[in-house]
This record gives structure tokens, C-alpha cells and sequence, in this order.
């Protein structure tokens, strides 16, 4: 695979966000506003990044056994920086995304990254694993933002959209608007999407949250998380 | 008391985690199917919650804040849990084998789980006394729990419909989420109103 298409993966043939269907919670609850959208964002992919580079760097030299903890203390080592910057740079946008922020810890697609990715690659192939993946979130975040805040409020960014601010439906900046905003887009992704994800790439191994994720292709992992705990 | 009462029923039905604050989507979306891995699962969370700020709360408090740590609290926060996860099941397994089948399938799932690391988190952000966090967190659980049970209950209506081809699965899940969680709009208020503070 060449480092085009590495990049451009994450951003349509494996968005995570609509294709993979990781990291819903940040998703349906900072799309309520495009500015948040961008922030979150923006905050994920940096984590991503330097989660995905400094773990590929480490690659040889973390224990197998116990790589879960290792990468779950980088992680938030590296939210914890982003964290301290939002807050002293971006106060506002730190109140707004509020507990979503330290949330980026438990993210599915920055540990499904390291765990499917950025142990088995190199560290430049990751890091443009992560900002592929990382536009993909944002993209698909601003898009769920925007029909949100165009149709829920009336506005863009902030800015009042003629006739739409006097009918707004504000019910979809709500959380049951974030729901079925969020079906929609599902659906439209696999009415027209042409590039279904095989079930074995996208394997459960990948994610720690894999047998209680809403991923279709996850769906037989509890049992099988079920038996294996049995013996 | 009252504030107790008022603690607890806000954070079952206004802020429930999962159908209004987004936390803990993806076990929602995923454990959602049958009714028993549905309690199976909202009972270990339950349970996590309640230990997590039962451990957490203290660090913070008398360990973080005194010696001036508090910019550590994500990343002991989340070691915490997880460590208390890994623990808790190895004693179930030792001493109570019939809890550990039921709930030990859920249990290392919860350590990534944004909800539990969500409630301690806000315990300390709301500035909750100890009792009023393990309120707050038993609160959230059994809100977690309520809409797990509710939600089971739902799709196994869905499964026999007839739903177009692109809905099919998590779109038309999402969809039924968002009705399930209209339903608890119409709580908004109604705690506050019942219990006058």
C-alpha cells in the first residue's frame, strides 16, 4: 500500500467514524456545533498522532503481554498535554467539550489504532495512519456538526442563516437529534458507499471494546469473549 | 436527604448517562440485544461505578489535590480502573465463581468504558462530597441499567420488522435509540419541581 492511499483510507474507505463505527460517544455528543466539532476534532487527531508515532517507535521494545497498559498510560499522557493546552489556550472550547476532553483516553479509534496499526508499522507509515484517520474523525464530525447546527439552529459556525434561523428544529441539537442524525448518515453511508469493509480487516482484536461495540462486524464477539472466558 | 433524592433521581432520568450525556454508547449499541447480557452487563457497570469513585474519590482528594497533582487525575484515573477491574474479577473468580460467570464476561470490557471514567470525573468536577459521589454514581448506574433494560426491549421488536436494506443494523438502531431517548426529554424538570431544595 502506497502513502496515498494509507492517508486516504482513513478519510473515506475506513472513516471510523461512519464506516468503522468507532468512538460514538465523542460523536454524537460534540457535534452539537460545528466550532465543537473542529475542536474535538482537532484535539483527537493530535492525541492520535503522537499516540501512533511514539508507539510505533516503541514497537520492539513494549512487552507483548503488556501492551494494553502501556498504551493506555501513553494516551493519556498525551490527552493530558492536550488537555493543559486547551485549556490555557482555548478556554471556551475547553468548557464546551468539558468531559468529552480527558474522555479522548478511552476513544476506541486511538487504541484500535495502535492496536490494528501502529504496533506492526513503521513510525512514518503511522503517523500518516493517524492524521488520515484523524481528518477522517474530524470530517465526519464536521459533517454531522453542520447538519445539526445548520437544520437545529439556524446557524454555521455561529453565523445566522436567513430563514433557517426563524424555523429552526431544535430538537436536533438535542440528543435524540444526535441519534438519528448520526442513522442517517449510517444508512446513506451504506446505501451509497461502494467500499464495504471486509469483516476480517477490521477484526476484533483491533479494539479492547470490541465485544461491546456497536460495530455490525463485532456483533458475534461477545460470545466468543464468552466461551474463551468460559475455559 | 432530600439532596440525596434529588442526586439520585437526576442522574436515573434528566442526565441519564446514556441517553442524554452520550456516555457509554458503544456496550448500549452493542450489549443492547438480549435482555440478560443486557443486565449482565449494566450490573458489572453498576457495580465498577460504585467501586471506581469508592477508590477514586479518595485519591483525589487526599492525594492529587494536597500535593498539588490534580493535572494527573486522567491518567491515574484510568490505571485506577483498570487495575480495580483486573482485581475485582480475580476475586470474584476466587470466591464468588457464580457472580464471576455472570458478570465476568462484562467485567475487563468496563475498563474502557467512558461511562465509568466519566462518573469519576464529574463527581469531582460537580464538587460532590464522598456520599454524595457514591450517590451520584449508584444514580448513573441504575440510569445506565434503566436504559439498557428499556432499549433490550426495543430491538428485539426491531429484529422481526421489516426495515429498508440501508437501515438495516446499527442505522435503524440509532434511529430507535433516538425515540428512546425523546421519551426521557419529557423527565427535564420534573425532579426539581418534585423535590422543591
Amino acid at each position: 500500500m502506497n502513502k496515498l492511499q494509507n492517508f486516504s483510507k482513513g478519510i473515506i474507505k475506513e472513516n471510523p467514524v461512519l464506516v468503522l463505527v468507532l468512538g460514538t460517544c465523542p460523536t454524537l455528543a460534540t457535534s452539537t456545533s460545528v466550532l465543537n466539532a473542529l475542536g474535538m476534532g482537532a484535539a483527537a487527531t493530535i492525541v492520535l498522532l503522537c499516540s501512533n508515532i511514539v508507539i510505533s517507535a516503541l514497537r520492539k521494545v513494549i512487552p507483548d503481554k503488556v501492551r494494553i497498559p502501556c498504551y493506555i498510560v501513553l494516551i493519556a499522557g498525551f490527552v493530558t498535554m492536550v488537555q493543559m493546552l486547551v485549556k490555557a489556550f482555548a478556554p471556551a472550547l475547553d468548557k464546551s467539550l468539558g468531559i468529552f476532553l480527558p474522555l479522548i483516553v478511552v476513544n476506541c479509534i486511538i487504541l484500535g489504532r495502535a492496536e490494528m496499526f501502529a504496533n506492526k508499522n513503521t513510525v512514518i507509515d503511522s503517523a500518516i495512519d493517524a492524521v488520515g484517520m484523524g481528518a477522517g474523525f474530524t470530517l465526519a464530525l464536521t459533517l454531522m456538526a453542520t447538519i445539526r447546527e445548520v437544520f437545529g439552529n439556524g446557524t454555521f459556525l455561529g453565523i445566522e442563516i436567513p430563514g433557517l434561523i426563524d424555523n429552526k428544529i431544535s430538537i436536533l441539537t438535542m440528543a435524540p437529534g444526535g441519534f438519528f442524525v448520526f442513522g442517517l448518515l449510517i444508512a446513506m453511508v451504506n446505501k451509497f458507499g461502494k467500499h464495504k469493509p471486509k469483516k476480517k480487516e477490521f477484526g476484533c482484536a483491533g479494539c479492547p471494546q470490541a465485544a461491546v461495540c456497536g460495530k455490525p462486524s463485532c456483533s458475534g464477539c461477545d460470545e466468543q469473549k464468552a466461551e474463551v472466558s468460559a475455559k | 436527604m432530600t439532596k440525596f433524592i434529588v442526586i439520585l433521581l437526576s442522574a436515573v432520568f434528566i442526565n441519564n448517562y446514556v441517553l442524554s450525556r452520550f456516555l457509554g454508547i458503544c456496550p448500549f449499541l452493542g450489549v443492547s440485544k438480549k435482555l440478560d447480557s443486557a443486565t449482565g452487563m449494566s450490573l458489572a457497570v453498576i457495580f465498577v461505578m460504585l467501586m471506581a469513585t469508592a477508590a477514586t474519590w479518595p485519591i483525589q482528594h487526599f492525594l492529587l489535590v494536597p500535593n498539588d497533582l490534580g493535572y494527573l487525575q486522567t491518567i491515574v484515573f484510568i490505571l485506577v480502573i483498570a487495575a480495580l477491574v483486573q482485581l475485582v474479577e480475580i476475586v470474584l473468580k476466587r470466591y464468588v465463581p457464580s457472580l464471576h460467570k455472570s458478570l465476568g464476561v462484562y467485567l475487563p470490557l468496563i475498563t474502557t468504558n467512558c461511562a465509568v471514567l466519566g462518573v469519576t470525573i464529574l463527581n469531582i468536577t460537580e464538587n460532590y462530597t464522598f456520599l454524595e459521589s457514591m450517590v451520584n454514581s449508584l444514580g448513573s448506574g441504575l440510569g445506565f441499567f434503566l436504559a439498557m433494560v428499556m432499549f433490550s426491549g426495543v430491538r428485539s421488536k426491531i429484529e422481526g420488522a421489516d426495515i429498508p436494506e440501508s437501515f438495516k443494523g446499527l442505522p435503524v438502531t440509532l434511529v430507535a435509540a433516538s425515540i428512546t431517548s425523546l421519551s426521557f426529554l419529557g423527565f427535564g424538570g420534573v425532579v426539581e419541581n418534585m423535590f422543591p431544595l
